[in-house]
């Protein structure tokens, strides 16, 4: 099915893509003929069952991987087209990721967790440390900057894990479950947070999700199933 | 270094297995320490010699002795600056296990020819004008706490099987890190009239040290200097100091050959241990490594970083195994004076040290590659 909202002015469009995944002699079609264009400043939420391809879609927007066939282009640039070198330090000037585990450094402190991406960057130590402190600021998190993850709850962490999404200002969130392992308090504390980053920054979000409650938040659902979109809506 | 912290915090992530891994490399580098210090003390003689020395030996043995009038025969050869002469005393200072070189000479050829021990103006005066006057090596002087004034007596199981006795007068110094200071030396005149009193080996002496005009004209010295004694009663056999100093180290075995052996069975069994531990922590985090992709790190600093955390690694275990084994080895001869020269070279550490990196390239590169080349999609899966 066509993305049913095409916008020629889009921040993420997804032009024919399919995915297809070799399991010893089998192939597995994870994503077939798909299209869709995310304007810029929205949240969207992408449902769909376990297997429908959800996760692997946000992937290649995020430029983890490559699509079999298709183009994937995201702030004007064609991911298909950047070698390796490219695409990682287009991830890091564009993207920022929140997953559903959190994915913290343990060995790290909350600070030196959302400090890690701007590492990357030719920033002094002074200036990264001034990103670091509005990132937690802005996540609530100020005082817990000299924690380990080991010694925060789920929450907390996968509140850390938006302040390292955020702290170098990308132009695309990408969530993936970002609430899949919380309880529904800590979960709508994460989403209220995506949410502000969406409607008072103008942050354009991308979130994975199977929980409707999750999904109401966002401002466009698109439904997928079996590697295609099968619909919009709640 | 911005990235230390994180290289540090994976190091300290499995603190025992680390700690282990540390300590069989800081074993490995002690025990490197101690086998570099060994192997100064055989053949470190062979660096420190004089490359426009000769050392005049019996053709047959060292053993064998040759005649005093020798000297002045020499001297006469073209090309030969000065001669000296020394002669094994053997003796014993109390106990057999106190064992350090004692030689008669004649002081002030002996100091011209030797400007490495170094002995202050008013304790060589004093050397010559005692007669029983012997000097000590500042090592040996510090083993027993001997000082100037002091009579030492030496039994001698060699010369006349009695106990002679000395009266020190000076202590001297060695101008390089690696001169050997355990000898004695005490004068010649005293030692061949009690010789000559009990008509014991008179006029004979052990072997002569020859100093050349041109070293590049040792060899052709050297050839005259046998040439002139062919025939003899007692013939010679002429060689550089340093050859003659590698004949000595050599009679134990081909040291160089035995050190490599040993260390280098050492450090593959590091290697084998270093990596393991590598591989495993590798293995442990792949999600981690896909994290740190997945927020931009290239495929190179991925690389680089699991370098620099095993290059880490080993340089720790081997700076420490190496400062420590600089400080064992630091309090000298563990004998008790069979290794007068037993020290850990600088140039053995910076060698070490050396090492301790190429061992962390080695052991981290095939984990370091594992790492690299992990596709980051895959690798968030294994989170």
């Amino acid at each position: 099915m066509s993305d049913p909202n095409p916008n020629p002015a889009a921040l993420v469009r997804v032009e024919g893509v399919e995915k297809i995944f070799h399991r010893g002699s089998e192939d597995v079609h994870v994503l077939a003929e798909l299209n869709l264009t995310v304007p810029a400043g929205e949240f969207l939420a992408l449902m769909g069952p376990s297997g429908s391809g959800k996760s692997t879609l946000l992937n290649l927007i995020g430029g983890l991987d490559r699509p079999t066939k298709g183009t994937v282009t995201v702030a004007g640039d064609r991911l298909d087209t950047l070698a390796d070198r490219q695409l990682a330090a287009w991830r890091a000037r564009h993207i920022g990721f929140v997953f559903q585990l959190y994915n913290l450094m343990p060995v790290l402190t909350a600070e030196q967790n959302v400090e890690l991406p701007l590492l990357l960057t030719p920033l002094t130590k002074a200036e990264r440390r001034k990103h670091v402190t509005t990132a937690l600021a802005m996540v609530g998190l100020s005082h817990r900057a000299n924690h380990y993850p080991r010694t925060m709850s789920g929450g907390e962490q996968q509140r850390v894990g938006i302040a390292r999404g955020i702290v170098t200002d990308p132009t695309l969130l990408l969530c993936d479950e970002p609430t899949g392992d919380l309880d529904r308090k800590a979960g709508d504390e994460i989403l209220t947070l995506l949410d502000a980053l969406n409607r008072q920054h103008g942050k354009t979000i991308i979130m994975v999700t199977h929980d409707p409650h999750a999904s109401a938040r966002a401002a466009r659902t698109v439904h997928l199933d079996k590697g295609r979109l099968i619909g919009e809506g709640p | 270094m911005k990235f230390f912290h994180l290289v540090w915090g994976n190091l300290k992530r499995r603190k025992l297995r680390t700690s282990l891994t540390l300590l069989s490399i800081l074993v490995a580098f002690v025990l490197f320490g101690f086998l570099c210090a060994i192997k100064q003390a055989l053949v470190g003689g062979v660096e420190l010699a004089g490359a426009d020395r000769l050392i005049v030996r019996h053709k047959v043995s060292i053993i064998q002795l040759l005649p005093e009038n020798y000297q002045a025969r020499m001297a006469r050869i073209p090309g030969v600056a000065a001669v000296a002469h020394q002669t094994w005393f053997g003796g014993v200072y109390q106990d057999p296990k106190n064992f350090f070189m004692q030689c008669p000479v004649v002081p002030e050829e002996f100091m011209a020819m030797f400007p490495e021990f170094l002995l202050p103006p008013d304790q060589m005066k004093a050397w010559l004008a005692t007669r029983t006057g012997c000097i000590v090596g500042r090592n040996t002087a510090e083993r027993f706490h001997l000082k100037i004034g002091d009579k030492i007596p030496i039994v001698s199981p060699i010369w006349m099987q009695k106990t002679w006795e000395f009266d020190i007068v000076g202590i001297f110094d060695g101008a390089k890190k690696g001169t050997d200071t355990t000898s004695l030396f005490f004068r010649y005149d005293y030692f061949e009239e009690a010789r000559k009193a009990q008509n014991w080996g008179s006029g004979q002496v052990g072997w002569y040290t020859i100093r050349v005009q041109n070293p590049a004209q040792a060899g052709a010295v050297a050839q005259a200097v046998d040439q002139e004694f062919e025939n003899s009663p007692a013939e010679t056999k002429t060689e550089p100091e340093g050859a003659f100093a590698q004949g000595f180290a050599n009679q134990i075995g081909n040291i160089a050959l035995i050190v490599t052996g040993i260390l280098g069975a050492v450090f593959f069994t590091i290697l084998l241990v270093t990596g393991s531990t590598m591989s495993q922590a590798v293995r442990e985090r792949i999600g981690e490594l896909g994290v740190l992709k997945a927020i931009g790190f290239t495929n190179g600093q991925v690389l680089g970083l699991v370098l620099a955390e095993s290059c880490l690694l080993t340089v720790l275990g081997g700076g420490l195994g190496l400062g420590l084994a600089w400080v064992l080895t630091s309090r000298g001869d563990p004998t008790g004076g069979m290794l007068p020269l037993f020290f850990f070279p600088v140039r053995d550490l910076l060698l070490g040290l050396g090492l301790s990196l190429v061992l962390g390239l080695v052991t981290g590169i095939l984990p370091a590659q594992q790492a690299m080349r992990l596709k980051v999609a895959e690798a968030l899966r294994r989170m």
